[in-house]
């Protein structure tokens, strides 16, 4: 597999605003690749370079090695997913889906079939003749989709395109999104700032804060092994707490209130070795264990909040004279469940545990 | 919504007489029999508006005031969508003021802009004739289809046109397929619009017209002709009409072109 998308030290600046600040990036064919981060992170705007509605201040983008400076977006060989779905009001389906076809030189008849089958595609068989303006949410981004699959682009951009739709609805079309990728084989670049989005429907998610990457890895890696403070807390949930370096081999030893002395594997600390030093853990990975229950690293604490998510529960527990843990406990079969101001018994995962140098 | 009160009613109510009782007046004398404009009406005839068929200076004028709307109207619509094209889209240095400055017609007293264009037109050596005229309305309906112009094109979604691109089709090609199929009814309203403004306009035509009048300035004429009063009240009643019915169609465009565009989002 090449590399099909290259940016190489993209900058974009609208005024004083660094928007793109210093992006390279690598996507591979056929690969789903999410731009995740939180609104005014420049994602979009890293969309709109790539696709050519915004040229860069400096640095290039290739796509099949070829670089596109200079190539106006009718030109690239990359289709659009809108935000707000674009689609021509003063057309029906069957025209928004023909619209490119247009400039390829296709004959009726193959133009009518290739059209029926983007329909079919994408769950639209049938509609053809229906107007802009009478679909769903649901339905016009169907159409988005098919307009832009039916001109087979080397590289397909999604600009936040399941944002303006229900939970339910939501769910549905990433999972279709990602079947829909595999079967047509086609890059997908998809800009969203929801983390449960990119982590689902992603080969690898970039993500993004103040115009820069901050991390590029799989989802997994993004959410087992984050690099820094910033994107643990972006991606799912972590508990962060002070920790002292008393030792140092082929391991880090650290101290901390909650959990004493524990050693840590190098490659599950980041950032510059100093004394200072954070440890992250997932709720998840935290259970809460018997108080008649005798082994190590058993740490008791105090509820102080509980937040109920119906197949989870999240406590807060106070452990200590100053730390807190948050721990998500599954509510299933046999689970207790407990209320504010009981005390628990804690086991927390310590081979889940990364450490941050700050 | 608050009700309006007893005052309020009957001073809308007296505006509006003050407005059209007078316009009223016109069809009432233009079908009395007197020749004499007044009060009591002295029997039903059309014979005025029969007159009107035999005129044919009448005929000239209108011929003349067609030719001076139909073309002033497609010049001013034409440059008003060019410049509310770049005033909605692009930003260029001392954008806002060439746009007040080409909306300033709307304020200027005609006499103002009448005599102005005369002045320059003789010190051009240019001659007075229809085309002189078109000129002069062209500025006039200019301002009017920037401002319906706008409305239109501020309601067009960008991305449409992005998206146009995006599939492939050439700028060229996106403003036929796209930009111009939705502003459309804006395009309509303003053509109506400038025609009715052009057929109706006075002022300006009598200044810069040279032998060949248009119609206000020839019913103005009229005026010297006592003879002629109730043939000119019968012309005065279609002129009314015919303006009604294109600044409603100019309305209805305009509304279709605001809801066209609002109700994709």
């Amino acid at each position: 597999m090449g590399k099909l998308v290259q940016v190489k030290n993209a900058f974009k600046s609208f005024g004083d605003v660094n928007a793109v600040n210093g992006v390279s990036l690598d996507i591979e064919e056929g690969q789903f690749y999410s731009l995740l981060g939180p609104s005014g992170c420049g994602k979009t705007t890293l969309l709109r370079l790539i696709a050519g509605f915004e040229k860069p201040t400096s640095g290039q983008v290739f796509i099949d090695n070829t670089s596109m400076e200079g190539i106006e977006p009718n030109l690239r060989p990359t289709n659009m997913v809108f935000q707000n779905y674009a689609i021509f009001p003063h057309l029906n389906v069957e025209e928004n889906v023909a619209y490119g076809l247009r400039n390829k030189r296709e004959n009726r008849t193959k133009q009518n079939k290739l059209v029926d089958e983007a329909l079919e595609l994408v769950g639209l068989s049938g509609l053809n003749k229906r107007s802009a303006n009478a679909l769903s949410g649901g339905q016009k981004q169907r159409v988005a989709l098919a307009r832009a699959l039916i001109l087979k682009p080397k590289v397909l951009l999604l600009d936040e395109p399941l944002s303006a739709l229900d939970k339910k609805l939501r769910e549905q079309m990433q999972s279709e999104l990602r079947h829909l990728q595999r079967a047509v084989g086609i890059t997908f670049i998809l800009v969203t700032h929801d983390q449960y989005e990119a982590l689902t429907m992603s080969d690898r998610v970039a993500v993004m804060f103040d115009g820069k990457v901050a991390q590029e890895a799989s989802p997994r890696d993004l959410y087992e092994l984050p690099t820094s403070q910033k994107v643990a807390s972006f991606i799912g949930e972590m508990t962060f707490i002070e920790g002292e370096i008393i030792g140092e081999n082929q391991k880090l030893k650290i101290q901390s209130e909650i959990f004493g002395q524990i050693t840590i594997d190098k490659s599950r600390v980041f950032g510059q070795s100093s004394k200072r030093i954070v440890l992250g853990i997932r709720p998840e990975k935290i259970a809460i264990v018997p108080r008649t229950s005798r082994s190590k690293n058993l740490v008791s604490g105090k509820i102080i909040d509980v937040s109920y998510f119906g197949e989870t529960t999240n406590y807060k527990v106070a452990c200590g004279a100053t730390e807190t843990l948050t721990i998500s406990s599954q509510n299933s079969v046999g689970q207790l469940s407990y209320s504010v101001g009981e005390e628990i018994q804690l086991k927390a995962d310590l081979d889940n545990i990364i450490a941050f140098s700050t | 919504m608050v009700r309006p009160g007893k005052f309020l009613k009957v001073f809308a109510i007296t505006y509006l007489i003050f407005l059209y009782a007078p316009a009223l007046l016109l069809p009432i004398f233009s079908f009395n029999s007197s020749q004499i404009i007044a009060f009591p009406l002295s029997g039903f005839t059309t014979g005025w508006f029969k007159a009107l068929l035999y005129q044919e200076t009448l005929h000239e004028a209108l011929k003349n005031s067609l030719i001076v709307a139909a073309s002033s109207s497609i010049f001013a619509t034409i440059l008003g969508t060019l410049a509310s094209r770049s005033s909605s889209r692009y930003n260029f240095p001392g954008k806002q003021f060439s746009l007040t400055f080409i909306l300033a017609p709307l304020v200027l007293p005609e006499i103002i802009v009448g005599v102005s264009l005369l002045i320059v037109l003789i010190q051009l050596g240019l001659p007075l004739n229809l085309w002189s005229v078109v000129l002069g309305h062209t500025l006039l309906i200019m301002p009017f289809s920037i401002l319906i112009m706008n409305s239109a094109f501020n309601n067009l979604d960008i991305s449409l046109e992005e998206a146009s691109l995006d599939l492939g089709e050439t700028p060229i090609g996106t403003f036929r397929r796209v930009i111009l199929p939705l502003v459309y009814p804006g395009i309509m309203a303003s053509l109506l619009l400038g025609f009715t403004l052009s057929l109706d306009e006075f002022i300006i035509a009598f200044f810069l017209t040279g032998t060949e009048t248009t119609l206000p300035v020839y019913i103005w004429s009229l005026f010297r002709f006592p003879k002629q009063l109730p043939t000119t009240m019968a012309l005065g009643t279609i002129l009314i009409l015919v303006s009604l019915i294109l600044l409603s169609l100019s309305e209805y465009f305009r509304r279709r072109a605001a809801k066209n565009q609002t109700s994709v989002l």
